[in-house]
Parts: C-alpha cells; sequence; structure tokens
C-alpha cells in the first residue's frame, strides 16, 4: 500500500468528498435545534444586522467627508464630531450590548432542570468516547452522540490526550476539552433531528477527520436505544460473519477495541460492539455500511493518515477483510 | 500653516563656515563597497530592514496560497496533512512574528529619527544587530519547511500537543528557540525606540508637539517590553519541559496546559495592538498630509493610543472563552474587550474628520486609496471584533473561518494597508517615488482580494467550517465560499506581485541630500537628509513645523539651527529631555563595525543548533556570540571624554559632549533591560502561583518533596546583600579608577554573588526539590534557570567592569561601565531576593 499512496489518496479523496455529502444546516449555529443555540442565534442576528447598520453609517460619514462640497463637509472637522461619533456613541451602544449579552450569557448557562442525563465524552486523537455513566454498565458509544428530545443533558468533557474542543453548533457553543480537566456543559435538544459536530481545537495531523454526529431521538427511542447499547452481542449468524468474527481476533483487533459479550475488552480505541448502527466510521470520516468498513480496516492510514488504527490491508486477504466488514456491519 | 510662526532669529549665524558640512559628512559617510555591511545608519538598516519584512510579506503569503489552493474545492489533497499543518503554522507564525511586528519596527527605524529632528538613534549598533539577528534567523526558520522540520502545532502552539509524547520531532523545538530568540530583536529593537523617542527629539519638540507617529511607537514598545517576555517565559519553559522532562504543562505531574494559554495570550492579545498601533499612526501621519489639514482631535487620538495599550493587557482571555472558564470571570474581558473599541472607534472617526475639515477635495494618490481602503476594510474587522468580545457569540464563533475572517480583515486592514499607504507615501522621503499608476492597480487588485477572501469566511464560519482544517467536506454548504476565497486569495497575490514589480523597478535608495516634499506634509522627515539626517537641529515650535514656518526646510539646510557640525568631530546625537527636550549633552553614537554582525550571526547560530540538538555547536557558536558582544562592549562603548569637553550648539546653548549616570541614554536602556527582565521574572512567579493554586496546598509541596532548606536560604539572602553591597562601594569608590579599593570590592563581590548563587540553588536541592517529579518542583527550578542566567550575566559584566579598571578604562569620567553593571547586579540581587521570598516565605506563611 505504501508504494501506491497517490492512488489511495484520491480514493481517499472521492470519499471523503462523496461520502460525506448530507442536507446543509446540519452544522451550523443559524439553525438552533436547541433552546441554548436559539438564544445564540437570536443574539448573532442582531451583532450582524447592528453591525451593518453601523457599519454603512460610518462609511457613509466617511464618503461624506471625501466627496461632499467642502463647505458643508468641513463643518464635521471638528473635535466635537469626533467626540459625539467616536466616544459617545460607541459607549451608548456597548453598554446597551453588554446588558442584552450578559443576559444571555446568563440564560444558557444556567441549568434548566435538576436531573439532567449526564454523559461523558472523552476525546482522543482522533475520535471521541461516549459514556452514559449513570446508566449501567456498557453504555458507551463512539464518534455518535444520542440524546433525548426534551431533556436536558449535562456533558462532562474530558481528554484522554491532548485538547481537543466538542462543537455542536445546533446545540450549543463550544467547550474545550482539556487534559486533567473536566469542563461540564449543558444542552437541550428541543426536536428530533441528526446534527453534526466536530473538534474545534487543532489536536494533531488529522484534527481534519475529527467529527461525529449528534442524535435527538424521542425519548422511547432513546431508552431504546440505550438499552440495546449495553447486551452482549448476538452469536454471529452466518458462516460469513462467523469468519468475520474469527479474522477480528486473529488479526489483534481486540488488543485495542471493546467488543460487549467478548474476551475483546480494550479501551484504547472505539467502543465496536454496536458499531453497525452507526451514521458513520472513523469519527465522521465516512459513511458506515460494508464496502467502507473493509476499506477502512484495510486502509486506514491511507484515508486518515497518521491515525492510530493500523491498516490491514496488506495483511487480510480480501475475503478475510469482506467477512470482518460483514461481521462488523451485523453488530447493531 | 494655520498660524504664521513670527519670525525668529536663529540660533547659528548664517552662512556657515568652509569645512563644517564637508566634515559632518566625512564623519557619517557609509564605507565604501562591500565594507557597506558594516554600516549601522538608520538611513541604510531601516530600509533594508523594512525590504527584509516585505520579503518575509511575500514567503509567508505563498502559504497563505498553498491553503487557498488545497482549500479551493471540498476533498483536494495538494498537500498532504502533515505538510498542510506545517504551512499553515509557517503561515502565521512568519506573518505575526516575522512579518508584522519587524515591519512596524522596521519603518520606525527609517524614518522616527528624521521624524523627531534627530540625526541617529542612540544606540545604531544595537539596532543592526536586532536587523541582522532577524534577517538571519528568520531565514533559516524559514528553511525549516524545505526539510519538513518547520512547527506543526497552530502558531499559538498548544501544549500538551506540542510536549514531547504529542510531538518528537523537533518542528517544535524550531518555534521555540527559532522565534523565541527573534524576540530578542524585537526587543532590542523596542528598547532603542523607547530612547529614542525619549531622549533624542529636537529642542522644543515637547510631548505636546511629538508628532502621532512617535507617540503610536513609544506605546508600542513599551507593550513590547511589557508583552514579549510572557511569550519568551512561556518558550522556555515549554522547551525545559520537553528537553529535560520538566512537567510544566503536563497534568499527570501537576502541570496545568493552561498555564501556557494564560501566558501566550497575555503576549498574544497585547500582539495584536502592537501591529495595530503604529499602523494608526502612520494613518494618523498620512491623513493629514492628504487632507492638506491638521489632525482633529490630536490629543484625543494620543489618549486613544495610551489607553488602547493599558487596556489590551487586560484581554488576554478573549482567547480562552471555550476552556471553561466561569462566566462571571468572562463577562469581565467581555466588558474590557468592548472598552477596548472604543479608542480604537474613536480613531475611525478622527480620520474622518481629518478628512472632513480638507482644504481641497481629496487627490486620490495610492496613499490615499489604501487609507480609505484600511478604513473600509479595518471598521469591518472592527465590528466583527466587537462580536466576538460577546461571550456566547464568541462560543460559536471561536475556531471556526468567522475567526479568520475577523483576524485577517483586523490585520490586513489595520496593518498592511497602512503599510502599503507608508510605502507609497514615505518612498520619497527616503528614496525615489514609486509609480503612481502601479499604485492604484496594486491597490485595487489587494483592496478586492482582501475582501474577496476574507468577507465568505465569515459565511463559511457560520455553515460550520473550523479552522486549521487540510480540506472540507462537499455538501454542507461550504463549496461556494471557499472557492471565492480561493479566487479572492489569487487576486491578492497578483496585487502584491504588482506593487513588487513597482519597488524592483523604481525604488532606489535616496542619495542626493535634499528631497522635494511631495505631499506638502508638515513633518520633519521630510527634510531630512540619508546620512546625518538634518543639516542643523530644528527649533521646534509646532507639532507641524514645516507648515507652521515654511522658512524651516531653507534654515536648517543652510545650517543655521542646532548643531550644525560635528562637535567632537565623531558621530552624535543631540540628548535631550524626556518632557520638554531642552537639550541635555551631546551623545557618541556608534558607527561602521563588525562586532554586532559576528554577535548576531553567533546567536543566530548558537540557538538553531539548540533547536536541532547539536549542543557542542551550539556551545561553539554561543561562545563567538559573547566574545563579540565582549569585544563590542570593550571598543565601542564607554570612550570617556573625546575631544572638546564643552560645545556650543547655538543659541547660546552650550552642553558636555559626555555624560554620566542617570542623565545618559544607556542608563536609561539599561533600565529598560530590567523593566524587560522584571516582566519575565513576575511572568515566572505567576506561574508559580497560577500552579499552586491549580494543586492547591495539600500537593505544594507533593509528597516526597520538601520546601527549600530554610538555612541554605538565609544563607544566600545574606551572600547576595553582601554582594549588593560590595557592588555599591566599589562604585563609590571608584574614585578616578585607579585605587584598589573599588578593584577589591570588585572581587568580593563576584565571590559573594557566585556563593550567593550557589546557595541559592543547594536550597532547593536539599528541600528536595527535583525538577522532574512534579510541577511544583519545576516551577521552582524554572525560577531559579531564569536567576542563573542573571546570576552570569552579571559575573560577565562584573569581570568586564574589573577588566576595564585593571587596563585603565574605568574612572571618574568614564564610569558608564560600573555605572550600567551596578544596575544591572543590583537587579539581580533583588530578582534572587524577591524568588528567596517567595520560594521559602510564601508555603510557609501563607498558608
Amino acid at each position: 500500500m505504501t508504494e501506491t499512496p497517490g492512488r489511495h489518496r484520491v480514493l481517499a479523496g472521492l470519499l471523503l468528498a462523496g461520502v460525506l455529502g448530507a442536507c446543509s444546516g446540519v452544522q451550523t449555529p443559524l439553525d438552533p435545534m436547541g433552546d441554548h443555540a436559539a438564544r445564540i442565534a437570536v443574539l448573532t442576528w442582531v451583532l450582524f444586522i447592528g453591525g451593518t447598520a453601523i457599519f454603512v453609517l460610518v462609511m457613509g460619514l466617511l464618503v461624506f467627508a471625501v466627496f461632499a462640497p467642502a463647505r458643508i463637509r468641513q463643518a464635521f472637522g471638528t473635535r466635537g464630531f469626533v467626540v459625539g461619533g467616536g466616544i459617545i456613541f460607541p459607549t451608548v451602544t456597548l453598554i446597551a450590548l453588554l446588558i442584552y449579552s450578559l443576559g444571555v450569557s446568563r440564560a444558557v448557562v444556567l441549568p434548566m432542570s435538576d436531573n439532567p442525563l449526564r454523559i461523558e465524552v472523552i476525546a482522543r486523537q482522533y475520535w471521541w468516547e461516549v459514556r452514559y455513566p449513570d446508566e449501567g454498565e456498557g453504555a458507551v458509544t463512539a464518534n455518535e452522540l444520542r440524546l433525548p428530545v426534551g431533556r436536558e443533558v449535562e456533558l462532562l468533557l474530558s481528554s484522554a490526550d491532548v485538547i481537543h474542543s466538542l462543537w455542536i453548533p445546533n446545540l450549543h457553543g463550544k467547550m474545550d476539552m482539556i487534559p486533567g480537566r473536566v469542563n461540564r456543559q449543558r444542552m437541550r435538544a428541543d426536536r428530533p433531528g441528526v446534527m453534526r459536530g466536530q473538534c474545534t481545537e487543532f489536536c494533531g495531523v488529522q484534527h481534519t477527520l475529527m467529527a461525529f454526529w449528534a442524535v435527538a431521538q424521542e425519548p422511547a427511542e432513546f431508552d431504546a436505544w440505550l438499552a440495546r447499547q449495553r447486551e452482549p452481542i448476538a452469536p454471529p449468524a452466518t458462516p460469513e460473519q462467523a469468519r468475520g468474527m474469527q479474522v477480528f481476533g486473529e488479526a489483534g483487533c481486540g488488543a485495542c477495541h471493546t467488543v460487549r459479550g467478548t474476551e475483546w475488552q480494550s479501551r484504547l480505541g472505539p467502543d465496536l460492539s454496536r458499531v453497525g448502527s452507526r451514521l458513520s466510521l472513523a469519527a465522521g470520516a465516512l459513511d458506515n455500511h460494508r464496502g467502507t468498513l473493509a476499506g477502512w480496516v484495510a486502509g486506514a492510514q491511507d484515508i486518515k493518515p497518521g491515525n492510530n488504527m493500523p491498516a490491514f490491508g496488506r495483511s487480510l486477504p480480501g475475503d478475510d477483510l469482506l467477512a470482518v466488514a460483514a461481521w462488523m456491519e451485523s453488530l447493531r | 500653516m494655520d498660524t504664521q510662526a513670527p519670525k525668529l532669529e536663529l540660533p547659528n549665524p548664517l552662512p556657515r563656515p568652509e569645512g563644517e558640512l564637508a566634515l559632518l559628512k566625512q564623519v557619517w559617510r557609509q564605507p565604501p563597497g562591500w565594507r557597506a555591511a558594516s554600516e549601522v545608519n538608520n538611513g541604510m538598516i531601516g530600509p533594508l530592514f523594512v525590504a527584509a519584512a516585505l520579503l518575509f510579506f511575500l514567503l509567508a503569503g505563498l502559504l497563505g496560497l498553498i491553503i487557498r489552493a488545497q482549500l479551493a474545492f471540498p476533498g483536494l489533497t495538494l498537500v498532504n496533512p502533515d505538510t498542510y499543518n506545517q504551512v499553515f503554522t509557517m503561515h502565521g507564525t512568519v506573518m505575526m512574528f516575522l512579518f508584522a511586528v519587524p515591519a512596524v519596527e522596521a519603518v520606525a527605524i527609517a524614518l522616527l529619527p528624521s521624524m523627531i529632528g534627530a540625526r541617529e538613534l542612540p544606540f545604531p549598533r544595537l539596532g543592526a544587530f536586532a536587523f541582522y539577528i532577524y534577517l538571519i534567523g528568520g531565514l533559516c526558520f524559514y528553511s525549516s519547511l524545505f526539510f519538513g522540520i518547520a512547527p506543526d502545532g497552530g502558531w499559538f502552539m498548544y501544549p500538551p500537543l506540542t510536549s514531547k509524547a504529542f510531538s518528537p520531532g523537533i518542528n517544535t523545538d524550531m518555534y521555540l528557540l527559532g522565534i523565541g530568540f527573534i524576540e530578542i530583536s524585537a526587543i532590542a529593537g523596542a528598547i532603542e525606540l523607547i530612547v529614542g523617542i525619549l531622549r533624542c527629539r529636537a529642542p522644543g519638540m515637547t510631548l505636546g508637539r511629538m508628532p502621532i507617529y512617535a507617540w503610536g511607537i513609544l506605546v508600542f514598545a513599551v507593550m513590547v517590553v511589557f508583552a514579549f517576555p510572557a511569550v519568551i517565559v512561556a518558550s522556555t519553559l515549554l522547551e525545559l519541559e520537553r528537553a529535560f522532562d520538566w512537567p510544566f504543562f503536563l497534568p499527570e505531574r501537576g502541570g496545568d496546559p493552561m498555564l501556557w494559554q494564560h501566558l501566550f495570550w497575555f503576549f498574544g492579545h497585547p500582539e495584536v495592538y502592537v501591529i495595530f498601533l503604529p499602523a494608526a499612526a502612520m494613518a494618523s501621519m498620512i491623513v493629514p498630509a492628504m487632507a492638506g489639514a491638521r489632525l482633529v482631535g490630536h490629543s484625543l487620538v494620543v489618549a486613544a493610543l495610551v489607553g488602547t495599550g493599558f487596556l489590551s493587557f487586560g484581554l488576554w482571555v478573549h482567547h480562552m472563552y471555550t476552556t471553561g472558564i466561569p462566566p462571571l470571570s468572562l463577562s469581565f474581558f467581555a466588558a474590557a474587550g468592548f472598552a477596548v473599541s472604543i479608542p480604537s472607534g474613536l480613531q475611525v472617526f478622527v480620520w474622518i474628520a481629518t478628512f472632513a475639515s480638507a482644504r481641497q477635495r481629496i487627490r486620490f494618490s495610492p496613499p490615499a486609496l489604501f487609507i480609505l481602503g484600511f478604513l473600509f476594510i479595518f471598521t469591518l474587522g472592527g465590528l466583527t471584533g466587537v462580536m466576538v468580545s460577546v461571550t456566547p457569540f464568541d462560543w460559536q464563533a471561536h475556531d471556526t473561518y468567522f475567526i479568520v475572517a475577523h483576524l485577517h480583515y483586523v490585520l490586513i486592514g489595520g496593518m498592511v494597508f497602512p503599510l502599503f499607504a507608508a510605502l507609497y507615501y514615505w518612498a520619497p522621503a527616503v528614496g525615489q517615488p514609486l509609480s503612481e499608476r502601479l499604485g492604484k492597480i496594486a491597490f485595487w487588485l489587494l483592496f478586492i482580494g482582501t475582501n474577496l477572501t476574507f468577507f465568505p469566511m465569515h459565511i463559511s464560519g457560520f455553515m460550520g467550517m473550523p479552522r486549521r482544517i487540510y480540506t472540507f467536506p462537499s455538501g454542507f454548504g461550504l463549496e461556494l465560499w471557499n472557492l471565492l476565497s480561493s479566487i479572492g486569495a489569487a487576486t491578492f497575490a497578483a496585487g502584491a506581485a504588482v506593487i513588487l514589480v513597482d519597488v524592483v523597478k523604481n525604488f532606489r535608495l535616496r542619495r542626493q541630500e535634499t528631497q522635494a516634499n511631495q505631499w506638502n506634509a508638515g513633518t520633519l522627515e521630510w527634510i531630512a537628509t540619508p546620512q546625518y539626517g538634518m543639516r542643523s537641529v530644528p527649533l521646534v515650535r509646532d507639532r507641524y513645523p514645516l507648515w507652521h514656518d515654511p522658512d524651516l526646510k531653507r534654515q536648517v539646510e543652510a545650517g543655521g539651527h542646532y548643531l550644525p557640525f560635528a562637535a567632537t568631530g565623531r558621530r552624535e546625537a543631540l540628548i535631550s529631555s524626556p518632557a520638554e527636550a531642552t537639550p541635555q549633552y551631546i551623545a557618541y553614537v556608534g558607527g561602521p563595525a563588525w562586532a554586532h554582525v559576528v554577535a548576531a550571526a553567533g546567536t543566530a547560530a548558537c540557538f538553531l543548533s539548540l533547536a536541532g540538538s547539536f549542543v557542542i555547536p551550539a556551545a561553539a557558536a554561543g561562545l563567538i556570540a559573547v566574545a563579540a558582544f565582549v569585544t563590542w562592549m570593550w571598543n565601542g562603548t564607554d570612550f570617556g571624554p573625546v575631544g572638546p569637553e564643552r560645545a556650543d550648539i547655538g543659541g547660546g546653548i552650550v552642553l558636555p559632549t559626555h555624560a554620566t549616570g542617570p542623565l545618559t541614554a544607556s542608563w536609561w536602556a539599561m533600565v529598560c533591560t530590567m523593566l524587560v527582565s522584571g516582566t519575565a521574572y513576575a511572568c515566572l512567579l505567576g506561574s508559580y502561583l497560577f500552579l499552586w493554586l491549580v494543586n492547591g496546598d495539600a500537593m505544594w509541596p507533593p509528597p516526597g518533596q520538601g520546601l527549600p532548606a530554610p538555612g541554605w536560604g538565609a544563607a544566600a539572602f545574606a551572600l547576595y546583600g553582601g554582594a549588593a553591597l560590595c557592588m555599591t562601594v566599589a562604585a563609590w569608590t571608584l574614585g578616578e579608577g585607579r585605587g584598589w579599593t573599588h578593584r577589591l570590592a570588585l572581587l568580593a563581590g563576584l565571590g559573594l554573588l557566585a556563593s550567593g548563587w550557589a546557595a541559592d540553588g543547594w536550597a532547593l536541592w536539599q528541600g528536595p526539590i527535583r525538577p522532574t517529579l512534579h510541577a511544583y518542583g519545576a516551577s521552582a527550578w524554572g525560577l531559579f534557570v531564569w536567576q542563573s542566567a542573571h546570576v552570569a550575566i552579571a559575573l560577565l559584566m562584573g569581570s568586564y567592569t574589573l577588566a576595564r579598571s585593571l587596563t585603565g578604562k574605568l574612572g571618574g569620567q568614564r564610569r558608564l561601565t560600573i555605572d550600567n553593571t551596578r544596575l544591572f547586579w543590583l537587579y539581580t540581587v533583588g530578582q534572587g531576593s524577591v524568588g528567596l521570598v517567595l520560594l521559602h516565605g510564601f508555603p510557609r506563611l501563607l498558608p
């Protein structure tokens, strides 16, 4: 694989460009899905409109100062104009803005309820581990943040290596994930939907491909999903899947990954117990189906060079790759 | 122009005697041929400095083009992720450290002396040293890109990503050491500019009559003195962590990555204003000339510049809104952010008002166009700046392309456009004018290019695009905005190319003595010569001397004002009082030499070898540098009185040609140096206290580590005190420099200082305190490392002073050396004592 990096890079690029496509509006503060983002969006529009008005006003004055007939414009060439426009006007405007914006600041950090659903998000180069600490052993997933609609969640944000930052703009602003600290952020999804989130603090060579999907579900649907996460996996249903599971073990995948109900219990890489049900692979880098699963296992270093997942394209024959992919696809 | 000056009797009678001008020219003559490299005159170093800064602008701009090429379409992989990360890191780093700050400093070195009526800045060799260290170091640093060892952690280099575990290569060391020592250049230049502005102004140029540009540069330089030490300290700590495993930023051993962010942004936010204020001050010089009218609200602008300087030190947390700092604290910084926008907005209104008061319709020459473009772009960037001060807004905008848009609007609008305005405006003052036609073409390309590149980034940021990504996915509505940005970047590049062609084709340094005042400006830089500044140093009676007295140019060029000759037959500067600019003495200033060039090359080689872990070459280069510094001092400073003891500079003012003590420019420079050191030490003390706060009293010291041994601490305190006493006695008993009392006192002082230092360190070791186990030990030893460097320099200076005494180069009139050594010596002792009080006292007394 190392001999033909160019071909794979093109492939990786095509995968990225093509597969990531979804509808627009899934990663923007201007399409709020929850109360916090909605308040900030209103503030944003106030700033945009107010800023535009002031910009037009100042540029108007400049054009006037340069082009107006001398007698009229010279009346503006005074200290009084400078004091009025440069001191009094901004002071009044900014005091008003300060009062308003501090109100918004307060509103978006105040707790909304006493018993939010706690979700731990642990960032690693270059993926996200997501745990539901109050929901029992095994309530773990990766690169996907599911939350119930209408209930406040409290994210406990930490990092296992370098500084990352979690951003789901449709729900709230960013919060950094700093080694040695736990930052807390509360948010609430007010309607069901799928949103994209991304790491926004430069965290190394693959910072670019460190995204995830946030999925807001109706409470019943969410509870069912959570219960499903905790269950051990079912035995393989087909010979191909059985072969895939065997290859998984032989190739040493269990050294890094957890699959619930098996001997593989490592936390170095993402928990794969329900990998087949996820919306993306490799932290939002790829869509998730059998083809991309096989492609990722074979060429992780071409799709996401420098990440910690080794490429198995040279060590595993094609049939085995497909078998592993088939098995993982069945882990739903 | 408004009020005609009353006729005045000239300080010196005309015509001037035969031969006077010839001697002046002879004294200030530039060495011919290749020896010109030894020249230190600001008339040559200044323009070269500007040219070097523009070169780095082009080099960093090329990297920007690579970024825009990669991001033109989704999924492109023209450069691989690793290279891309080096490219964007270098783009930011080179633009900030090797273009923006040096460029504003360079313009100041080129223009400021003539603007304040000085022949030269007080320490031309220091200025030349700053230039060479920057040029050599900068080019080597940039070249790291070609070897794949360029920094790759973003220009603010957050650990632990940049710690050894996650960045094992030397890329980070290139940044920490490579950029670290270029800061020395910025600080050296700043000290020279502070002393130059405060002590070298023409007679009568009180602070009230000083041009706005000098105010801007004064505030700039003071900010450099207080801001840059923080990044030097941060770089030192991170390098200590990387090289010796001292865990300042590693949480598992009591360190905290947030410490870096506080230190870096304590430098990094003022840095923005460090870049903007001089550029704003340029605009405040150019606008009146374009309008043919005085700046409206001169004193308001001065207040705005000084106010911005102060406020900017209270804003560093702006870059840390998303780090989890409690919202109540953030609201203070939000308010401070709003407050700092007022002085900037005020200046916009000042420029508008000055345009409004123009006598005639403004002519759209290139400088006027660039100023108008600056107002457009900067105002927009300023408004988005207010937006990102608003905490919840910033939580969304932070680290997205909205910020990329904002910072480029502010820096290109607030610095690059004024710089190009300055280039077209002042080119005739230092050389040949540039082409009006090319200037206009360049302006439109740059103006359209800037807006086309960066305006769409506001949108792509709000469409969810984070900064520092090497590609972006399709289908999120990002394609159009990124393509527009890339087209804009190409347009901008075309504009920069036009300027390059214009400069290469048309610009030549001026050789002839007189110049045309092309814009009919009112300030003194328009009557200076390239070598010795003014023919005679003018008596200044107004903020716009050339408008105030249209005959001034003729009088000055005829030699009718002050000091129309070389009083001692050497290069000299008129030193005046800081507020009223009353002439005080005539100072010798350095001429062509080589030692500073060798010192610059040695320093650069030393630091760059260290970055590559080549310890022996680094040590050799360091020794060469130290030897060059000593030679520079030994042969080039502290001559004592030479030539006539007093000189009549005209108008009945008789001045000494030599001075000692607090009157001298050299004493002022030493005080500035101590402010730099003191600020750095304060940052280290702050780091110690910050880490203490983070760890809590129970872990300070952590189990297994102790407090420094009090007995040895007391001994260190006493020995430091004794060293201070000895130095004081030595300076006191110097007499004519031939007795033995001061020599013995110096010798004893050297011994006591060295012993004090040893006791200081031994007390830590006995604690026991070990630097690698915990941030407690690391921060204690970090303070000691800084103190050790000062002790080493103080010992070198003390030995040097002793050697000067033994060779008869020290005396009652010739005591600059011992005065400055004493200052630094007492500072070092004081710093050590503060460290002892903190390390021994605080943990024992406070809890």
